[in-house]
């Protein structure tokens, strides 16, 4: 097996092109793992620990660009203000050792079903994008376009991820997992929500439901409407019982779940309803609250 | 050993450090800080200069007939010293703890998934996971008989073991059998002198004993022929003497040392690797070292049976039993293992710790093509004790009672009888105890104003600020028998050493005993330094030198080998006073061993222990036998069949989000009748720990299997209880001391985790309202379960 240690992304790029199946390594968390278990065997593994830039993270003010290997733990003390629909998914990886190793490059580069970067990802926006870079060139990759099958990344075999680039929270943002323990635990199913006030959309995320991380369509553009109809956004009144109980529905009809050792699909789809009812409830008081202070 | 090894030479030394404490204080463990620190050396750390990896190639199928094996291509890898198949074999094939039914390597069938077909020795592990990988196996795939239905009808779906190959007393595709009567038995004109009847069918998931410490060992060739093997086990001496026919070899030229144990919990009763590390170092000439990983961890040793269990009581109006009704299958799997001794605690103790005049019970322990399962901490009590726990709060309900009243009510107590015949003839405090667990303080409400995720369930993970979360609380209490039953002299060995070292006397203890983590060396040097008041007390590391010490399980071992080590340091200690009559004609009665002299109680200090020994060493070694006990009547289940019990109680408090069915356990209160507390920290680490792993049955622990097929051999996928789900434990101990016993102590291990599963699922029950009849309870069950009637 080749181990392969580009100084620079030039390098990394460069040699990713001549390696086209080196397997990317940055925290290991998932690579390691797999490896133990003898689910891969690569030809060659590509180290991208010594690329400083993919832990740094940068602001404008509208958008973060998060590189690779930015550790979650790091997200949650820098980026809990900007990002905090992430922040708290970050929160919930694994434990303190994974969370100081792993990042959302890993997460992204992984693209299981039950990775908890992707629900706080779709949910903050369409215009989350992957930036996705090779010899040829880089390609801003929408989120929506991201996920394409089990385990499955539309990154090309000569691509690697630098960052990701996310919108700054304009509204409440919220993140919640089911586990059978209390901590250490991968998603038996989990979602993750966000507010938009800026441009009246709302964002959803479903984990561990379906094949690929994926939205709530339906039940995004039913509360968006909702929102606009009832001029909601500006006086930020009470959303009503019935309002988040066809929110919740909504999320649930968009989930395909299966059952595994880790649930039922039945208990998916009922917990996802519940953290939708949830998650909506929580980050709506926080918008109304501030509706109400700024009025 | 001559030439360079690594085999933890280090695991024992801080016992070495002076204490004065006996028993009754709490000296710290030697392996504690090495533990934290990362500096224990386990089994899988060993290592030997020159040494092989071995490596077993496992059936992906749980039955299958072997058409051919065929090792060619892997015995062609550069680097590959060895290819064996049962072929290769010496002596016999099959090997078991109590029944020989398992072949060392498959011999034209597999019966069970993982099960091990051949072996490779090699210079690098990776070198012989390739090699595995070219070994060819063609397969003819059987359809598994994996139901309870299926196994008990052989003619339509086969037998697991042909019926002419049985080597158990089972018939069909039963391996074990055990039926109990007593009173009337229960028949319809009993079941009319009850008042109110309640009955119920559970199921126990099938736990997994989860020790961190995968298994591993070393086997090194010996000189004259023999060999000499590095392990983790929990009894050496019955490891040899089920190794040794199948290397071909005489007892004494198998010899075994301990090495560092990662954990037992009964998955190391049972061999795993020791066969094959040492038919490899055999037929290479070269030390092999077999360490497994997670996942083969998880095919390596067998598990707790899993049990379906239909439970029938009667009760008169004010909540007296009138009789019980039980029926038991346990699912033992492909092999025997411990099938039998847990078919028989699951009869004579799966009544409860309860008088009960009429009592029926039919246990029996499956063959299938499932996985072998065997010892684990409480076996056949714990799977019994969610059953009657069950019943007992459902008859309270039924009666409107309170649930721990009816339990007191029907207590048993010191002077009453087991179904089983057996007069219980020490303290069996099982009112008290539900008693003092009751009155223990409870716990705070839920702070709603100030919410601390981490008190909440899943709120870690955000799932809720407060909402749907509903508190319940529940009781239990539990029996477990200690040491082997059933006729079985498991006795133990041990040897003390005294001689004067460095100007001081010092005592050596030296047993064949398994330090799993129990505590039991440090128990020991207590146990010397009372005995022969002496500071200085070294352990010899645990070998077959000396005679067996029996097995580290069924809470034996401080009862059995510490009362070996309490017999021989009296001994050493008759000894040295008699060499000082002797030599001083001392006349007194009264002549003890206190701070390394030999004193007078009335004349006060005679001479130094140093003087008095001189050059001279003592050592002598004493066998420590309990009081015998009888088999079951195999019909009426009757007879002494128990040395001893030991009881539990437990209360839990729980918060359930009742919507997502999430449960955080918010606190586990345990009181235990210890007899007599040797280490008290010791004690409650026991009962902490036992608390934990019942937690963990409760509510999260299941090998998943389907068709046959294990879905979950990770630590991702099979979860144990972390930090943050281990609640504040309170434990009170109780030293009633038993007369038979040495210090009058009792086992402590497993009684809390019997007892302690069925208090958390009553407390959930409490909460939801849900019937709840199969641990672990997963959140789908709570969300999905219809209200209940309790
Ligand atoms: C004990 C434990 C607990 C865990 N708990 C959780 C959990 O709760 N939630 C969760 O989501 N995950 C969990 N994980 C999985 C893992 O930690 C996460 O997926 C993490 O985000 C992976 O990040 P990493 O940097 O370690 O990735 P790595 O292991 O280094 O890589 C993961 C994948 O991404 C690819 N990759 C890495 N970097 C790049 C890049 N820059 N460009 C292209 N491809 C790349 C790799 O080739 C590999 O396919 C857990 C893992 C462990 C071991």
């Amino acid at each position: 097996m080749e181990f392969l240690r580009p100084a620079t992304w030039d390098e990394a790029l460069a040699a990713k092109a001549e390696y086209p199946t080196a397997l990317p390594i940055s925290g290991g968390t998932d690579v390691m793992v797999e490896m133990n278990f003898d689910v891969h065997r690569p030809s060659a593994i590509l180290d991208l620990n010594r690329i400083t830039e993919l832990t740094e993270w940068t602001n404008d003010g509208s958008v973060v660009r998060l590189g690779a290997s930015v550790p979650y733990a790091r997200i949650i003390d820098e980026l809990s203000g900007p990002l905090p629909g992430l922040a708290l998914a970050a929160h919930t990886v694994g434990s303190p050792q994974i969370r100081n190793r792993g990042g959302v490059g890993g997460n992204l580069g992984g693209a299981s079903p039950a990775g908890d970067a992707h629900p706080a990802l779709l949910a903050a926006g369409r215009d989350v994008f992957v930036e996705a870079a090779s010899v040829r060139g880089t390609r801003m990759i929408p989120i929506d376009e991201f996920y394409v099958g089990v385990k499955r990344n539309s990154l090309a075999a000569d691509e690697l991820i630098r960052a990701v680039h996310i919108p700054v929270a304009d509204g409440p943002q919220q993140f919640s997992k089911i586990g059978t323990r209390n901590a250490m635990v991968i998603a038996v199913c989990a979602f993750g929500f966000a507010l938009h006030p800026k441009n009246g959309t709302v964002g959803t995320g479903i984990g561990s439901a379906a094949p690929t991380p994926r939205r709530a369509v339906e039940a995004e553009e039913y509360l968006q409407g909702v929102l606009a109809e009832r001029g909601l956004w500006e006086s930020g009144d009470l959303l009503g019982a019935e309002v988040i109980q066809k929110f919740g529905e909504l999320v649930k009809a968009a989930a395909s779940p299966i059952d595994d050792v880790r649930g039922t699909a039945d208990y998916r789809r009922h917990s996802l309803a519940v953290m939708a009812r949830r998650t909506l409830t929580w980050c709506w008081n926080d918008y109304s609250k501030q509706i109400r202070s700024a009025a | 050993m001559s030439t360079r090894t690594i085999q933890g030479q280090k695991n024992l030394q801080n016992i070495n450090q002076a204490s004065k404490d006996g028993i009754g204080g709490s000296p710290l463990r030697p392996d504690g800080n090495l533990k934290v620190k990362g500096e224990f050396a386990y089994s899988s750390d060993m290592w030997h200069e020159d040494m092989l990896w071995g490596m077993a190639l496992r059936s992906p199928h749980p039955r299958a007939n072997i058409l051919s094996v065929d090792i060619s291509e892997a015995l062609k890898v550069p680097g590959v010293y060895a290819v064996l198949t049962h072929e290769d074999i010496p002596g016999s094939k099959y090997y078991g703890l109590e029944i020989q039914d398992q072949p060392a390597l498959a011999i034209d069938k597999v019966r069970y998934h993982g099960e091990a077909i051949a072996l490779v020795a090699a210079d690098h592990p990776e070198t012989a996971r390739r090699a595995v990988k070219k070994i060819k196996v063609e397969y003819e795939v059987l359809t598994p008989i994996v139901t309870e239905e299926q196994c008990l009808d052989p003619e339509t779906h086969g037998y697991v073991h042909e019926p002419h190959e049985y080597k158990s007393h089972g018939y069909g595709n039963i391996c074990h059998e055990q039926k109990l009567v007593s009173g009337l038995g229960v028949t319809d004109e009993v079941r009319a002198l009850a008042d109110v009847i309640v009955s119920g069918d559970y199921e126990v998931g099938m736990q997994d004993q989860a020790f961190l410490g995968p298994e591993s060992g070393l086997a090194v060739p010996a000189e004259d022929g023999g060999i000499d093997l590095y392990i983790a086990t929990q009894w050496l001496h019955v490891d040899r003497q089920q190794m040794a026919p199948v290397l071909d070899l005489p007892e004494e030229k198998v010899r075994l040392t301990l090495a560092g144990v990662g954990g037992a919990f009964g998955g190391r009763e049972d061999l795993s690797m020791q066969i094959h590390a040492c038919l490899l170092a055999q037929h290479t000439g070269k030390p092999v070292k077999i360490v497994y990983s997670r996942d083969e961890s998880f095919f390596g040793h067998v598990h707790r049976h899993p049990a379906k269990m239909h439970y029938e009581h009667g009760a008169t109006r004010d909540g007296k039993l009138v009789f019980a009704d039980c029926r038991i299958v346990l699912d033992g799997g492909a092999y025997a293992s411990a099938s039998p001794a847990v078919v028989g605690n699951a009869a004579s103790l799966g009544h409860g710790p309860y008088v009960i005049p009429n009592v029926k019970m039919h246990a029996i322990a499956l063959y299938s093509n499932n996985p072998s399962c065997g010892a684990m901490r409480g076996f056949g009590a714990v799977q019994a004790a969610f059953g009657y726990e069950t019943q007992m709060d459902r008859l309270a309900a039924a009666l409107g009672m309170d649930p721990v009243e009816l339990r007191q009510l029907n207590a048993m107590a010191e002077g009453d009888f087991m179904p089983t015949g057996q007069q219980i003839d020490s303290p069996a405090p099982v009112a008290e105890l539900l008693q003092r667990v009751k009155d223990m303080p409870l716990p705070p409400p839920l702070d709603t104003e100030h919410l601390d995720v981490r008190q909440i369930p899943g709120a870690l993970s955000n799932t809720s600020h407060g909402e749907g979360i509903v508190r319940g609380v529940g009781y239990s209490v539990g029996i477990k028998n200690v040491g082997f039953s059933e006729g079985f002299d498991d006795y133990s060995t041990a040897r003390v050493r005294l001689e004067v070292i460095g100007g001081e006397p010092v005592a050596m203890v030296h047993t064949a005993m398994a330090e799993v983590g129990q505590g039991g060396v440090t128990v020991h040097a207590q146990i010397a330094r009372t005995e022969l008041g002496v500071e200085q007390v070294t352990i010899h590391p645990a070998n077959t030198e000396v005679g067996s010490a029996g097995s580290t399980s069924a809470s034996r071992q401080t009862y059995m080998t510490g009362g070996a080590v309490k017999l021989a340091a009296e001994a050493v200690k008759r000894a040295l006073i008699e060499k000082g009559r002797r030599r001083y004609g001392w006349t007194h009665h009264d002549i003890t061993l206190v701070g390394g002299k030999v004193v007078s109680e009335s004349a006060g200090p005679l001479v130094s222990m140093v003087d008095l020994l001189g050059d001279e060493a003592i050592d002598l070694t004493r066998e420590h036998h309990h009081r015998p006990t009888v088999p079951f009547d195999k019909e009426t289940g009757q007879g002494f069949g128990h040395v001893q019990y030991t009881f539990c109680a437990n209360r839990a408090v729980v918060d359930v989000d009742v919507e997502l069915g999430l449960v955080k356990v918010v606190e586990l209160t345990a009181v235990q009748d210890v007899g007599k507390a040797l280490n008290p920290l010791s004690v409650v680490g026991q009962i902490q720990g036992g608390c934990t792993q019942a937690l963990g049955l409760a509510v999260m622990e299941e090998i998943i299997v389907r068709d046959g097929k294990v879905r979950n051999a990770s630590f991702t996928d099979y979860l144990i209880p972390t930090i943050l789900d281990t609640p504040p434990i309170p434990v009170e101990i109780l030293e009633l001391p038993d007369p038979h016993a040495p210090y009058g102590l009792r086992g402590v291990g497993e009684a809390p985790t019997v007892s302690a599963t069925p208090s958390i699922v009553a407390a959930i029950r409490n909460a939801t309202g849900l019937a709840l009849n199969r641990i672990p309870v997963r959140p789908e069950h709570l969300t999905t379960e219809r209200p209940g009637e309790l």
